[in-house]
């Protein structure tokens, strides 16, 4: 998982990039099978103790997600913590320190 | 609406009548002939945009579109092969069952992006980058890696990233590497496939026009940026790989990946593009 938090103003802008394969579950391999669904659930971030951020998703987002999003009253040097829960119970969290533009 | 000043079909005709001509002087001097050709494929182009910096071509659409560059500006900060390149340097890396790694093939801890293409004397044909990382697998009793997608892309993914900012300069000094040149210069203007369609036909003549939904790409700085993360692929992939999508474009069957033809229309486009900055991974539509 990448994670970069920037601040602007009282704006925290975060963008992450998590690997992940995102398996729909509705794929077929090539004897015909089906690839079993395994896919991030939830994404939370935490700042300062706060969810600042959820995201409930599924089969519908493809490979690698791409999140974006804003909060305000970050501040320069203040950690967020970025998390998810995938359908076969696997997590990842990552801590990132809030950066200046 | 943009309005078409210039006759790209005319235009087309001369650069080709400048690089025949080219061909017919009977000096020896082969990076000579190249050079006038390079001059040609430059001039054609600087007509064609006058508002685009040479040093941007190497961005591909995102020198001639400018709602294009802004997306691509704002994905940058934080780019889709980001993920590639950190997994091609761990598995650049990982050494080969005789203890070997990657390293004892290539200097600088991989960065030689700018050495490839070039055309190699005792074997009589055309290097790529992706062609030299399989060959120091089998040299050091590994199996070739698949040239479209995957650990190879990723690995040169990771070798373009820390190539970033080498000059493109290939060399064309020996009349075999005149004769790869050639090949691949005959590739990219001949007509072919069930559509009767050549790469300069849209990178040259249509660059800037749409074809369907997509802006065309000028054909000047087409190598310097591979391999892409493409978002049709959801993942990093070759030239080699882009080029079979756009033979099949054609309604051609496209020639394999490392193909004596792919690799030598490569190493013309790579030529066509010499003075430009290596600028790889990149990330594409």
């Amino acid at each position: 998982m990448k994670v970069k938090a920037v601040a602007q103003n009282n704006v925290v802008s975060v963008k992450i990039l998590i690997q992940h394969v995102m398996e729909t579950g509705r794929r077929k391999d090539e004897t015909g099978k089906l690839v079993a669904g395994h896919y991030i659930t939830e994404v939370n971030a935490e700042h300062k103790g706060e969810r600042v951020f959820q995201a409930e998703i599924g089969p519908g987002v493809s490979k690698d997600p791409y999140l974006a999003f804003q909060f305000t009253g970050g501040s320069v040097g203040e950690t967020v913590t970025i998390s998810w829960v995938d359908s076969k119970g696997g997590t990842e969290k990552t801590d990132s320190v809030i950066s200046a533009l | 609406m943009k309005k078409i000043v210039f006759n790209r079909s005319l235009a087309l005709l001369f650069v080709l009548a400048a690089m025949l001509a080219a061909v017919r002087v009977e000096a020896a001097d082969y990076q000579t002939r190249v050079q006038a050709d390079i001059q040609a494929f430059r001039d054609y182009f600087t007509a064609q945009f006058p508002d685009v910096k040479f040093a941007d071509y190497a961005d591909g659409v995102y020198a001639i579109d400018e709602d294009s560059r802004q997306q691509w500006k704002e994905m940058e900060e934080f780019p889709p092969y980001a993920l590639s390149v950190e997994d091609g340097k761990a598995l650049f890396e990982i050494p080969f069952a005789n203890g070997k790694t990657y390293g004892s093939c290539f200097a600088n801890g991989g960065a030689v992006r700018q050495n490839y293409p070039y055309f190699d004397e005792k074997k009589g044909k055309v290097v790529t980058l992706e062609m030299a990382i399989n060959d120091c697998r089998v040299a050091n009793g590994e199996k070739p890696l698949a040239c479209k997608t995957g650990d190879i892309a990723k690995i040169s993914a990771y070798m373009a990233f820390i190539s970033r900012g080498k000059p493109v300069d290939v060399k064309v000094q020996s009349e075999g590497a005149y004769k790869a040149y050639v090949k691949g210069k005959e590739l990219f203007y001949a007509k072919h496939g069930k559509l009767n369609m050549s790469c300069a036909g849209c990178h040259m003549q249509y660059a800037g026009r749409r074809l369907r939904a997509e802006i065309l790409s000028p054909a000047l700085g087409h190598t310097t940026h591979f391999p892409v993360y493409r978002s049709k692929w959801g993942e990093i992939g070759t030239l080699h790989k882009r080029y079979g999508g756009c033979s099949n474009d054609t309604g051609a069957k496209s020639f394999a990946p490392q193909s004596e033809e792919y690799c030598n229309l490569e190493f013309f486009e790579t030529v066509m593009s010499n003075g430009l900055i290596f600028n790889g991974p990149a990330s594409r539509k």
